[in-house]
């Protein structure tokens, strides 16, 4: 076997046209974008759920358990199907009932959505844990002072809470930048699909996989980093655990 | 933190019999009811009976990848946890690198870097083509079983690095105390300890590597999910197919969660 150094053609991650560089880096831009717009979409659903799953009426309890237990059994890849193709119906449907014709969505919301979806019940179970653990005398406290309901929330309920929610909160972040991969299987051009597309028509499968996998660990890494600022920072006051 | 975030997140329980009738949820069951009947009027299932002996392989092929890979992947977690708690420092920076790679990186990207990167470099080893192996080595499962079980391995290694730490080390002198050499140790004392702490992580991980499994329809192994997309392929139904394997994954994970209850039943508990 030859050596490794002339096996590896590097020349084929160069940034320019000949070299799948600038594609692969394109790629990842479209990953963090719908890594960042679907967690924070599940971040909003998330919230909304676990005010719902605590403080709703019966109804609302037992729809959001629903929709979380639903979301959590079914394999993502299976929900990002359906959601993919029953959302971009709906839409449809309901633009052609109010006479616009065919709207043309683009992958880039349709993965926001489908992403934000499935993160939503995740982080629906992580804020109610986390609110749940929450003192009761501080909310009975801040209600005793006559605060409304959404000051209490804002006041007290959310940065009490969030302490508790930060270790869950940036486990479902995680999860989502590695959860864009499965966009690859609905033909969205991200890092996967990229990468693939690269492998495949250079016949370097190794490099390119390995170059994105480095990529992705670098997220993951990065992500790390911040997380650590974040805990510290939301820690502060708190008792140390072990 | 990490235990309790991914038994939070896992789906680990069920809805519980009692208090489950109440006037409200009579209304939303007659709803739902509705809801389903129309599904099953209005839709188009008179596909079913024809792929009903495929679906049953597939379902078959997928509890296999789920039990085989999970299995793998924790005689490999023991060792990882192991290094990581006793080992000498150059195991436990191996076991934590591997735990990160694989942690970091989605696990579409390893089953495709095993399949179609090992499996393009195979073929230039022609000692590898001659040996019993090759049979083995151009068929798409073996990849996605080395995927799955790495992944599962890195993910429960971490787990079990958190479980064997927990074991109290009181129990452990105890051991050393009655004479009982290393080896026995681990297998009487610090093993089935460090188990039956890590039992409810273990359930959320399995619920979690079953939804994996159907990624290695990607690599043309015949799943579940993979006889699906073939319906729908020859069909053109787009819904229906699909409905029909969520309803499937929503029953195989009920199973296993209803299953590992009954495990933790059996665990000697002090008090709660």
């Amino acid at each position: 076997m030859a050596d490794a150094g002339s096996l590896i053609n590097w020349s084929l991650l160069a940034l320019e046209p000949p070299g799948w560089g600038g594609v692969m880096l394109a790629g990842l831009w479209n990953s963090i974008q719908i890594a960042i717009g679907g967690y924070g979409l599940g971040l909003i659903l998330g919230t909304g759920g676990a005010m719902g799953k605590l403080y709703g009426g019966p109804v609302t309890r037992d729809l959001l358990e629903v929709y979380t237990t639903l979301v959590r059994a079914v394999p993502e890849l299976v929900l990002i199907l359906i959601l993919y193709y029953a959302g971009t119906d709906v839409l449809n449907q309901i633009s052609a009932a109010l006479g616009w014709g065919q709207v043309d969505i683009s992958g880039l919301a349709a993965g926001i959505f489908v992403i934000g979806v499935v993160q939503g019940a995740y982080s629906t179970e992580v804020i109610r844990g986390a609110i749940k653990a929450v003192p009761a005398g501080q909310i009975e406290a801040a209600r005793a002072y006559g605060m409304s309901p959404t000051q209490i929330m804002r006041r007290i309920t959310l940065p009490a809470m969030l302490p508790h929610a930060i270790p869950g909160l940036s486990n479902l972040w995680l999860i989502a930048t590695k959860d864009t991969a499965l966009l690859a299987v609905v033909g969205f051009s991200e890092l996967t699909l990229v990468t693939r597309q690269a492998a495949g028509s250079t016949k370097a499968y190794l490099l390119f996989f390995c170059a994105a996998g480095v990529l992705y660990l670098m997220i993951t890494l990065v992500s790390n980093v911040l997380i650590g600022f974040i805990e510290r920072h939301y820690r502060r006051g708190m008792t140390r655990t072990a | 933190m990490t235990e309790q975030t991914v038994s939070a997140m896992a789906l680990t329980e069920l809805p519980s019999k009692q208090s489950f009738f109440k006037p409200h949820r009579i209304v939303l069951m007659v709803i739902a009811a509705i809801f389903v009947f129309c599904v099953i009027w209005f839709m188009r299932w008179e596909w079913v009976p024809k792929y009903s002996g495929a679906l049953a392989y597939g379902v078959g092929v997928t509890l296999l990848m789920l039990f085989a890979t999970s299995i793998l992947g924790f005689f490999l977690a023991v060792p990882i946890g192991l290094v990581q708690v006793t080992g000498p420092w150059p195991l436990k920076m191996l076991a934590k690198g591997f735990c990160t790679i694989i942690r970091g990186t989605p696990l579409l990207l390893q089953l495709w870097l095993l399949y179609y990167g090992l499996g393009s470099l195979f073929p230039q080893f022609p000692g590898l083509r001659s040996s019993f192996l090759w049979p083995y080595l151009r068929e798409a499962w073996p990849y996605g079983v080395a995927a799955l079980t790495i992944s599962f391995a890195a993910y429960e290694g971490e787990v079990m690095r958190g479980a064997f730490a927990g074991v109290p080390p009181g129990e452990l002198e105890a051991a050393r105390a009655y004479g009982m050499s290393p080896f026995t140790m681990f297998r009487r004392i610090w093993l089935p300890r460090a188990v039956y702490r890590a039992l409810p992580t273990l359930n959320g991980e399995t619920v979690l590597q079953l939804k994996s499994t159907p990624l290695v329809a990607t690599i043309t192994v015949i799943d579940v999910y993979a006889v699906i997309s073939k319906v729908r392929q020859a069909t053109y139904l787009t819904y229906e197919p699909l409905l029909l394997l969520a309803l499937i994954y929503l029953c195989l994970t009920a199973i296993l969660v209803v299953a590992f209850r009954y495990f933790e039943s059996k665990i000697p508990s002090r008090g709660a």
